[in-house]
């Protein structure tokens, strides 16, 4: 058992897979020499040498289309999209090449890839190095979605991702980096798919990814002490999306909100609050409550993005307010 | 194709020997089979069996023709939208072409590509991309691993002249100089960028060659209509990528017959100009050559009857194919054959 940052569990994951499977190779911005912008592939190039761990140019056209015709041809290749709001300059090979390709040629592609990114708010960047962009990736058919919340997740699930035969993005939270876990020593392979449930209670359920899950497990904490208890599931992926686990707690609590970093309109939340209302509606003793960055660019300055995106304040208030 | 040079590797640069009869009657029997297989398509769109839409490639049938001969069976392509001719090429039965194009169960895509993603992927036929400019670095990335796992295959990637002028052209161009992919950019000028004018709408007058000194390549410039000319350029440029020498920019000059897509007549087009391209007609020119070379006329008219008859028969293949059923809607998404996305 070792305890590990979020960013060390990053280089730790791509690290046992790179050594189980020399198909696997990393590219990106800055990914070998520097060890990553966030300093999250450390160590990699010295380990894989600068074949297997290599920079590019400034191109993230060519970043994720060279992951998609590598993929094609025999690896399993990762690329790293620096900051997630930059996946926009090259969404045309994210959303219409490397989601649609398998289906379009009656399944004679296959694109085993792993698309990393730094995702979402909270350091201070302003509005285009910090959105969470997770509700993008989650709407194209064809991409798997991985967002994981501890450093013994980002290993399990990176491995996973990679093992996969199918593209996943793998959405590494800023906000996140520097936190700490314990995480056991020896091959670690999660499975996407299976979310988490982190906190168990009887009266509501609260459903959060990433960064929003430390906030809710906190929030969950204090509300308990109200006598509100609530369980708190880290859904982990959002493709396969991990309903299952969604209905069972809100067939117990009757109570669900979601915690999403992401703006509001067309958020993760908007669709597991549909499934829910859909599916689970007879189970609900009131209404489905989404607790979420509002419909705005991310401010820069510290007093109005933590205002912007949602605190475990706004998430104990809203509940306790909701269930009263 | 007997005694054809299998792959580049045994030429060199500027060493290209004389080419083999057999060689030329493959490669007029390829445009052939192109040109039936396009006045097909034609003829089908407009009585409303081939739907949406289709961008043909009738009369730049050398440049596929060419390549296709010149590359090693296991060497792969990439093309665009107007991508028939060198996936046909490429070595795609003609009947399961046609079967997608018809929305059948026996196209190459079991009618999920339809004419602008036309796949074969065990002919090494990657794909059609019709999204300008997208498979630049789809291609690029295909030579990497190449490059990685050793396998000496050779990526060419073929786009039109508008495709120049858009970011990924030039992304993919850089990465592939920078780490020396063995890829092969042939960029196919017929003088329009949909309707437009190329010259009007780029800042050179040669938009790939002209362009070629940006990443350090040599501009290369070939006569898109002249089969055996496109031919040796092909051998060249896959020569000097399988033997570690790196990617070439080839700009094929040529014209294409028809419009951009669908019905569109072209009427943007000089008529002095079309008619001086259709006396230049790639089919006409080296059946001429061939003739003056000695070839008799009537092996060249049996290699013309021979294209007819493929193409009838795969049309009437594909119209008697069933169409695809409500059980292949939900397939084939992800790996595991499926479109789940939940548990």
């Amino acid at each position: 058992m070792a305890t590990l940052t979020y960013r060390e569990a990053v280089a730790r994951g791509i690290a046992q897979e790179m050594a189980r499977d020399e198909r696997v190779l990393l590219i990106g911005e800055d990914v070998a020499e520097a060890g990553g912008v966030f300093k999250t592939t450390q160590g990699l190039r010295e380990r894989f040498g600068p074949r297997r761990v290599r920079d590019t140019p400034i191109s993230e056209e060519a970043i994720t289309g060279m992951v998609m015709g590598a993929a094609m041809n025999g690896l399993r290749p990762i690329g790293e999209i620096m900051f997630s709001d930059f996946l926009a300059t090259c969404w045309d090979i994210v959303a219409n090449q490397i989601a649609k390709t398998r289906y379009m040629t009656g399944g004679q592609i296959e694109l085993p890839l792993v698309l990393r990114s730094a995702n979402g708010g909270g350091a201070r960047f302003g509005g285009q190095h910090s959105q969470s962009v997770e509700n993008w990736a989650m709407a194209i058919p064809g991409l798997k979605v991985v967002a994981p919340s501890t450093p013994v997740d980002v290993v399990g699930l990176m491995a996973a991702a990679i093992r996969d035969p199918n593209p996943v993005v793998f959405l590494e939270h800023k906000a996140l980096f520097a936190t700490k876990g314990e995480v056991p020593d020896g091959e670690l392979v999660d499975t996407l798919g299976r979310a988490a449930t982190v906190r168990q209670g009887d009266h509501a359920t609260i459903v959060a990814l990433a960064a929003m899950v430390p906030k809710a497990i906190e929030a969950a904490d204090l509300l308990g002490r109200e006598g509100i208890s609530a369980d708190v599931i880290d859904l982990r992926t959002l493709v396969p999306l991990d309903v299952t686990a969604v209905a069972t707690s809100v067939a117990k609590t009757g109570r669900l909100f979601t915690v999403e970093e992401n703006p509001r309109l067309c958020g993760w939340g908007a669709e597991v609050a549909s499934i829910v209302a859909e599916e689970c509606f007879w189970d609900l003793d009131g209404p489905i409550v989404r607790i979420t960055t509002p419909h705005i660019p991310l401010p820069a300055a510290d007093a109005i993005e933590d205002m912007a995106i949602p605190s475990v304040n706004r998430v104990v208030e809203t509940v306790r307010a909701s269930m009263q | 194709m007997s005694d054809a040079p299998s792959n580049g590797t045994a030429l060199g640069p500027g060493s290209h020997p004389e080419i083999a009869p057999s060689v030329r009657l493959k490669m007029y029997s390829s445009m052939w089979r192109a040109r039936v297989f396009e006045k097909r398509v034609y003829d089908l769109f407009m009585s409303g069996l081939v739907k949406g839409t289709t961008h043909l490639g009738t009369g730049q049938e050398a440049v596929a023709a060419g390549f296709s001969t010149a590359m090693r069976d296991d060497d792969m392509v990439f093309c665009t939208y107007r991508g028939h001719n060198h996936t046909l090429l490429r070595g795609a039965p003609m009947d399961s072409l046609m079967g997608e194009l018809l929305g059948r169960e026996s196209g190459c895509c079991g009618g999920k590509g339809g004419s602008m993603h036309l796949t074969d992927v065990e002919q090494h036929a990657m794909g059609s991309y019709a999204i300008v400019g997208a498979h630049l670095p789809v291609a690029a990335g295909a030579a990497w691993a190449s490059a990685e796992r050793g396998t000496g295959q050779v990526t060419a990637c073929f786009f039109g002249d508008g495709t120049t002028n858009i970011g990924a052209f030039h992304e993919s161009l850089n990465i592939a100089a920078v780490w020396n992919l063995p890829v092969v950019y042939v960029c196919e000028n017929n003088l329009y960028m949909e309707y437009t004018p190329i010259s009007s709408v780029t800042a050179v007058p040669n938009p790939a060659a002209d362009r070629a000194a940006a990443y350090g390549l040599e501009p290369i410039i070939v006569d898109g209509n002249d089969v055996d000319a496109v031919y040796r350029t092909a051998l060249t440029a896959l020569h000097r990528a399988r033997s570690g020498g790196g990617p070439s920019l080839i700009e094929a000059q040529t014209y294409r017959h028809h419009g951009h897509s669908r019905a569109d007549p072209g009427k943007y087009r000089p008529d002095e100009e079309v008619e001086a391209w259709m006396r230049k007609d790639p089919l006409i020119l080296y059946r001429a050559r061939l003739e003056s070379l000695g070839f008799a006329a009537s092996d060249l008219d049996q290699v013309e009857e021979a294209a007819r008859a493929e193409i009838d028969a795969a049309t009437a293949a594909a119209k008697e194919a069933p169409e695809p059923g409500e059980a292949v809607l939900m397939t084939d998404l992800w790996a595991d054959g499926g479109a789940s996305w939940r548990r």
